[in-house]
């Protein structure tokens, strides 16, 4: 499953002028207020240092924290399944859903979900996965996906929203003002929360010492499908644990403020096994690896997996900010994605993303668990290359790499360079190269090699 | 003080006039400034492009060349952080221990030209004088590989007569970014154009940076579409007098 290149994809995306305007707005906001929280903290950087060690810490001990967790699940009354890949994934909530008869399940905004194509896989034993999450319920009703690992629907603004609407689950809506349509999606939603038997979760953080799963969330939809049907599967990346209840406290503090830049989120839920009277009866909860342990297998791109998809890094990326998510062709876009996605299907499929930089480092330095992605993304270059580098481009950095290996041949590379640009200087600048150099000039100008090089005139004076 | 100059190969080849400048502010001070006849790349391209096994042989020749030199400045934040923070690392993996130990010599004597000047000698007015409204581009590797911070702030404000003008999303990439300018070049316009746009709004004549690399995309775009904001490199404006 190779994925569209980048640059074919992002070239499709940046000719929507609206998309551009859109994120730019959105991005924009969640920035300023992401830096006016983070900057309240004093002790921030030690929080990221305590973020990122519990991390690798939980990364260095998998195997021990997901038996710890598996263990501390099934003694709480829940059922642990482990899911080797996306198939393995959804043949259990399908079981699940099916067991109980029912046609519909109600869903929460999860990524890991996503990521395994989940709804299809429902869709497909004739199950409904109704999408709960605002923004995923405008995307599913629209038949459109996920263009930002927070707001899924960041491409969209308020008035095509409000058009949206009024075709589907609220005719005769007129208003776009945010707060009618949330009530619309409140009306539309509220039924079918109270009918429903089973719900299916994604989660933030599982703590292996307690076999406790916690989700963070904004508009209290989560809270729902977590609690309202008597059945609850969860659906958990195994990179997602943490030790000890007590690191939950370094987690919830990093991720709202990184995320939608609050202080604290408004719907923190968390939940062990199962409580008779109280909640769903029956817990499934399945682990999923789906490529994770292949990402762990490399010392350098396992940081990745630190990610709590906070989505700071898609906020303060200016590739992002202009191609929006859906050129990253994957549910985990802009610079997190441009790391985690060829690790997870394999560089071979998804050779173009990691040059889907320009190396800026805006997005190591927001982190809240200080992944370095300028410095993954130059390793997973390099396998790149070693896999799928065009051979003309081989061609060309081997030559140049030779010229600049001796003082001579560079001279002599710089001489041969003023010579064949000559037909192509007009005024002391270039306005048009042939060849792949034509996808700079077909922007740009470009400033041609001097008259007299820096040598030159050093050996002059 | 004796200060080897890294020109870098762009800065050689294209904007000679940032070497000499470079050249012109350190020897007005009073230093004496060598250039290593054997120099011509850091490898930056190579190593941020996947080409590891090229790059390492790149900053194999630059630590030869440069290994024996008390300080080397250059007129680039990138090449700069490219020795810096990409040999000990590119050594490291490559198993090599050799160069491993000379780079750990050699990269804490490697500056940037406003680093030197500021942070190593002290120096915040250079004599320069430039009665022009500058809008100074933080480069993206000047903030966050290089850390170079305030230090070509505090030399554009004791400059004489030149008035700093601020511009919005000043720290923003430009979409240069190497090889991304020609594998991405559609997205590297769409970043260029706003900030071209940014600029212009700013009513700077002039768009000054550290680095040679990122000056060639601004001055590419504000030349395209015929602005009137013009593009030097810092060291250009330090040596004006």
């Amino acid at each position: 499953m190779t994925i569209e290149s980048f640059p074919k994809a992002a070239k499709r995306e940046l000719v929507d002028v609206q998309l551009r305007t859109n994120l730019r707005a959105a991005t924009d906001t969640i920035q300023a207020k992401r830096a006016r929280v983070v900057g309240e903290l004093p002790d921030w950087e030690a929080l990221r240092d305590a973020g990122s060690a519990i991390k690798a810490d939980v990364l260095a001990h998998l195997d021990d924290y997901l038996v710890q967790f598996e263990s501390a699940v099934t003694a709480a009354g829940g059922h642990v399944h482990w899911a080797a890949d996306a198939a393995e994934a959804n043949a259990v909530v399908v079981e699940v859903a099916r067991a109980h008869g029912v046609s519909e399940v109600v869903k929460m905004k999860s990524l890991t979900t996503d990521e395994i194509h989940l709804n299809a896989a429902l869709e497909e034993a004739g199950i409904h996965a109704l999408e709960t999450d605002f923004a995923e319920l405008i995307l599913q009703l629209d038949g459109d996906w996920s263009s930002h690992i927070l707001v899924p629907a960041i491409h969209r603004n308020r008035r095509e929203i409000r058009d949206l609407f009024a075709r589907t689950i609220a005719r005769g809506i007129t208003s776009d003002e945010p707060r009618d349509l949330a009530e619309a999606s409140r009306i539309y939603l509220r039924e079918r929360f109270l009918n429903a038997k089973v719900g299916v979760s994604g989660a933030n953080f599982g703590v292996a010492e307690t076999g406790t799963i916690c989700i963070v969330e904004s508009e209290g939809n989560g809270r729902m499908c977590t609690t309202l049907p008597e059945v609850l599967v969860t659906v958990i990346g195994i990179e997602k644990l943490v030790p000890r209840f007590a690191d939950l406290e370094v987690f919830l503090q990093l991720l709202p403020r990184s995320s939608t830049g609050e202080r604290m989120n408004p719907y923190t839920s968390l939940w062990t096994g199962v409580t008779p009277g109280d909640g769903p009866q029956e817990l499934h909860v399945v682990l999923l690896d789906n490529g994770r342990t292949r990402v762990l297998r490399d010392d350098v791109g396992r940081q990745a997996l630190h990610c709590i998809r906070c989505s700071a890094c898609l906020n303060v990326c200016p590739v992002y900010s202009r191609t929006g998510g859906h050129a990253y062709g994957s549910v985990y876009p802009g610079p997190i994605g441009a790391i985690l996605t060829p690790q997870l299907i394999g560089i071979e499929n998804a050779a173009s993303l990691p040059f889907a930089s320009s190396l800026c480092g805006a997005c190591y330095e927001v982190c809240p668990v200080k992944i370095d992605i300028p410095t993954v993304l130059l390793h997973l270059r390099g396998q790149a290359v070693a896999v799928k580098a065009p051979a003309p481009e081989r061609l060309v950095m081997r030559t140049v790499a030779w010229v600049f290996g001796g003082r001579r041949r560079f001279m002599l590379g710089q001489r041969l360079a003023r010579l064949t640009q000559r037909p192509f200087v007009r005024g002391g600048r270039i306005r048009r190269l042939p060849g792949p150099l034509h996808a700079w000039t077909s922007s740009r100008d470009l400033k041609p090699v001097a008259p007299q090089t820096f040598r030159d005139w050093w050996r002059s004076r | 003080m004796r200060i080897a100059l890294f020109v870098t190969c762009i800065g050689d080849t294209v904007f000679p006039e940032a070497g000499r400048a470079t050249v012109r502010v350190l020897e007005r001070l009073g230093h004496e400034v060598v250039f290593p006849a054997e120099q011509t790349c850091c490898g930056q391209m190579h190593v941020n492009s996947g080409y590891r096994s090229d790059g390492l042989e790149l900053a194999r020749r630059f630590v030869s060349v440069f290994g024996e030199y008390d300080v080397v400045v250059s007129p680039s934040s990138s090449c700069v952080g490219n020795v810096r923070e990409l040999y000990p690392r590119l050594a490291r993996e490559a198993g090599d221990t050799q160069l491993t130990q000379a780079v750990a010599l050699l990269a804490p004597r490697v500056f940037e030209l406003s680093e030197l000047l500021v942070n190593h000698l002290g120096l915040t007015d250079v004599g320069a004088w430039f009665p022009h409204r500058v809008a100074y581009h933080p480069t993206c590797h000047s903030l966050r590989v290089t850390h170079v911070g305030d230090a070509p702030l505090a030399l554009l404000r004791n400059v004489r007569e030149l008035e700093l003008v601020p511009f919005a999303r000043s720290t923003e990439c430009c979409g240069f970014g190497g090889t991304f300018a020609i594998k991405n070049a559609d997205t590297s316009t769409a970043m260029l154009s706003d900030k071209c746009d940014e600029l212009e709004a700013s009513g700077a004549e002039v768009c000054t940076a550290l680095d040679a690399s990122c000056l060639l995309q601004l001055g590419g775009g504000l030349g395209r579409r015929g602005s009137r904001v013009r593009t030097m490199h810092l060291a250009e404006i330090l040596a004006a007098e």
